[in-house]
């Protein structure tokens, strides 16, 4: 095969028993070095571009207005008055849910805690949804 | 009678220095690398061993940043002309990539030799390469912050590839730091 010379002459070297030499004596201290920091950061980079599915905040409509935004960090419990009466959101620390309402079928009720960016239980008749919001959703909408 | 016009001198003429056939020489293994490794299949594209980078590299130590720039870009160039690639969308960030990597080096090559080898080097290269191809994607291609999704799988291909090629770098360099018959000059 026609090679370039010089890959010639190197492939001709290797070949014919030039010292054998482990891998690891070919890092120098400073490479390990760089090794470990670029290593790390490309760890790092795995959760920090990755949360976008985690949500932070719990916004409450009635019939699409915003009633009141629920920071997700500390456990607590809201009424917001619906059109049936009362219903109770339940906040605790990553995830929100309905805990109570007047509806006859209590299907938001029932779909349980809501945990993803832009998940939602929508309690129709009493005109009240729960929507859960990140900084950047997966989704548009998630319902079940 | 008129002299043949196929006896005159050339207008002009391109001496064909050492230099020059120094990185043809280097350049045609680059583009083969190149080449071989268009076959290989990847599970996203921008995720390659980028072997041709060892020549790069190598050429690098061996010549200095000048030699390397010349085969740096004149691989990604006739490359993509071989490929059909040429001023394809992939073509830009092929050259977006090695211009941010031969950058890269252009400072990298000043790290003390004593503490930082090959492998150092060819890990900025590939960061940089990565960089370079992400940057120009998000201004251009893709002008929405998903392509930053990407950047850790990239990372990742970038630490792993990146750490081999200067391996074989080094192994390369330590065999046979410069041919015999350019040992004379040529050192930039």
């Amino acid at each position: 095969m026609n090679l370039p010379e010089e890959l010639r002459t190197l492939f001709a070297t290797a070949r014919q028993g030039a010292p054998q030499q482990a891998w690891h004596t070919l890092f120098k201290a400073g490479d390990w070095l760089l090794f470990g920091v670029l290593l790390a950061a490309s760890i790092a980079a795995y959760p920090l571009l990755w949360k976008g599915g985690v949500a932070d905040r719990a916004i409450v409509r009635r019939d699409g207005q915003v009633v009141i935004e629920l920071a997700l960090d500390a456990p607590r419990q809201v009424s917001v008055a619906g059109a049936l009466g009362p219903t109770v959101i339940e906040i605790t620390p990553g995830r929100a849910r309905i805990l109570a309402d007047p509806g006859p079928r209590q299907i938001c009720v029932q779909q349980g805690w809501l945990t993803h960016a832009n998940a939602i239980a929508i309690c129709a008749p009493s005109h009240i949804t729960l929507q859960l919001a990140g900084k950047q959703g997966n989704y548009d909408s998630l319902n079940y | 009678m008129t002299r043949s016009t196929t006896e005159s001198r050339p207008l002009l003429a391109l001496p064909i220095t050492d230099d020059d056939r120094r990185i043809a020489r280097y350049s045609a293994a680059a583009i083969a690398l190149t080449i071989a490794e268009a076959a290989l299949p990847s599970p996203l594209p921008g995720v390659k061993p980028g072997l041709a980078n060892i020549i790069v590299l190598l050429v690098l130590l061996r010549h200095g940043w000048r030699d390397a720039l010349w085969v740096g870009l004149l691989r990604v160039v006739a490359g993509s002309l071989l490929l059909g690639q040429f001023l394809a969308p992939g073509f830009f960030l092929a050259l977006a990539g090695a211009v941010a990597s031969l950058a890269t080096l252009f400072f990298a090559r000043h790290l003390p030799r004593r503490w930082f080898g090959a492998v150092s080097l060819s890990l900025l290269a590939a960061f940089a390469h990565i960089g370079g191809q992400i940057v120009l994607a998000r201004l251009w291609l893709v002008p929405h912050d998903g392509v930053f999704y990407l950047l850790p799988v990239f990372a990742t291909a970038a630490l792993i590839f990146g750490t081999i090629n200067g391996l074989v770098v080094a192994r390369l360099f330590a065999v046979s730091p410069a041919p015999s018959f350019y040992q004379a000059g040529n050192e930039s």
